[in-house]
């Protein structure tokens, strides 16, 4: 995985070498259009790009982290198909999962980030600590100024998680490092986020494949993130979204409505607030995703989604009150939505009023 | 000190089997326009089962409505994949699995015949010099030929 095929082949020669078939490249090009979240109809595009595309050097720097993260791309690589597309890559430097250590790794970074100036891709797991360098530091450099350095001659960031994205759990109330998010440090280079606490390993190989298909970045939201996966709420395509319009709610964890699998809105779910691809996706080889196990939604994949209130009081709790005399008025689920949306904006506007 | 076994544990009552999200019948009503347009015009259409919100059951409760037909092909490429004819002919369910039988993806083709199927023009071209080459190592030595060939009178006519 780690730089072990040649430089600057196309994407079709590595698969000719392989000996892939015309179907099995077909098939490869339905997969990986499917793992992008683009319409069927584009699978020749995606196949005529592909033959084509060009080997990209990747370098990956995990600052304050969990390893989550990695652990989830790592999930996503299982021999054939995914495999073709990390052996696609050049996976450069990444200090969790490669075999080298201290200056040989370093020397290793600095050789890809020359020979590849301006054009790899830079990922990055973890927050940066702005206070105390000691806090993170690799190599006795800090983690703000590797990310400075690895930035510098960098076609794109992507920055994996929810802390790379928006600092995630290390900057949660109080802050004790003073954390901050790669987007709050480089602003002159294209950053895309792709947050979740993990990130779905194919959104993390949805994203890669784009840019080595089409050699650019996915549309971004406002918050940075790519449309294709975080263009709709986990709500708006919950299985569960039918009983939430009936007004149909579990009210603890084992009464009937939550047998019956009804809407777990009251018990805390964040999904009408939430954009990620969970819902249709799935985690574990597309088996099941929270909701569907039985549990609300945290909201992982929104910024500051720590400290946003309790996991378990309904988005509209802290907003209006008590929320049976809302549920009780409000019949219309679209309107509860529509509502819980406002609230939830309103209070993270004012969360960051406070910051500055 | 009581033990694992001294818990007690009480079986649930599964789903009941009429239970419905709601899910299944849009996409019936999905495939069903794009059946009449593929009628209509010979337009096809790939519906990619991923991008659906199913709820537990529903992926099977659609395949039980969709039905099988007459046609189901096994492809080996990359891992296997599986392609059923529906009940409804001209709907085909494709299930492409990695080497591990995980699925990869699931969609449904409204097609005369589902694209993947197909032989292209470069595996005719590739596949046309191939069969070129044995015919003429063939000819280099009869008895191999003779093995290897179907019809060795008409190889050697055509080579020799």
């Amino acid at each position: 995985m780690l730089g072990n095929m040649p430089e600057k082949q196309t994407l079709g020669e590595v698969l000719e070498q392989q000996g892939v078939s015309r179907r099995g490249f077909m098939k490869f090009c339905a997969t990986i259009t499917s793992m992008m979240a683009l319409p069927p109809s584009m699978v020749s595009a995606v196949a005529q790009s592909l033959e084509s595309a060009k080997r990209p050097s990747v370098i990956w720097l995990p600052f304050q982290e969990c390893t989550g993260c990695t652990e989830s791309f790592t999930r996503s690589h299982s021999p054939t198909i995914e495999g073709l597309i990390f052996d696609s890559i050049s996976l450069d430097y990444h200090h969790t999962l490669q075999a080298a250590a201290g200056h040989a790794a370093e020397d290793a970074k600095h050789q890809a980030m020359e020979a590849n100036k301006g054009e790899y891709l830079l990922l990055v797991d973890g927050s940066i600590p702005i206070g105390n360098p000691g806090y993170s530091c690799i190599a006795g450099m800090s983690n703000e100024d590797q990310l400075m350095e690895a930035a510098e001659g960098a076609a794109a960031i992507v920055s994996i998680g929810t802390c790379a994205a928006y600092g995630g759990i290390p900057k949660a109330n109080p802050n004790p490092t003073g954390a901050v998010a790669v987007r709050d440090l480089i602003k002159d280079k294209p950053i895309i986020n792709v947050p979740g606490c993990p990130p779905i390993p194919m959104v993390i190989t949805g994203v890669l494949t784009h840019f080595l298909t089409f050699g650019s970045l996915p549309e971004l939201d406002h918050e940075g993130r790519p449309v294709a996966f975080f263009g709709q709420t986990i709500h708006d395509r919950c299985y569960r979204r039918t009983f939430y319009d009936r007004g149909l709610f579990a009210e603890s964890f084992d009464d009937e409505g939550a047998k019956k699998g009804w809407c777990l809105y009251k018990l805390g779910c964040k999904a009408p607030t939430t954009y990620n691809a969970c819902a249709t996706v799935k985690w574990n080889q597309g088996t099941s995703f929270p909701i569907e196990s039985g549990h609300p939604c945290l909201g992982c994949s929104e910024p500051d989604f720590w400290d946003k209130g309790g996991f378990y009081e309904p988005l509209s709790a802290t907003a209006f009150g008590p929320t049976s005399a809302l549920l009780a008025a409000g019949a219309a689920g679209a309107a509860l939505g529509a509502a819980s949306a406002y609230a939830a904006r309103r209070k993270q506007k004012k969360a960051q009023e406070s910051q500055t | 000190m009581s033990g694992i076994g001294d818990i007690a544990v009480r079986l649930e009552r599964p789903l009941p089997e009429d239970h419905s999200f709601g899910n299944v019948r849009p996409i019936l009503h999905e495939v069903l326009h794009a059946l009449e347009r593929l009628a209509d015009t010979g337009e096809p259409t790939t519906i990619d089962l991923r991008a659906m919100p199913f709820g537990p059951g529903e992926e099977q409760k659609l395949e039980e409505a969709l039905g099988t037909g007459e046609i189901a092909i096994r492809l080996d490429a990359l891992g296997e994949s599986r392609i059923v004819e529906c009940a409804f002919p001209g709907v085909w369910l494709i299930t492409h699995y990695n080497s591990h039988g995980e699925i990869m993806a699931r969609l449904i083709e409204i097609a005369e015949v589902p694209a993947i199927i197909r032989a292209e023009s470069p595996d005719l071209r590739s596949g046309a010099t191939a069969l070129r080459q044995r015919l003429e190592e063939g000819a280099r030595d009869d008895d191999t030929t003779d093995a290897a060939m179907p019809e060795p009178h008409n190889t050697t006519d055509e080579t020799g």
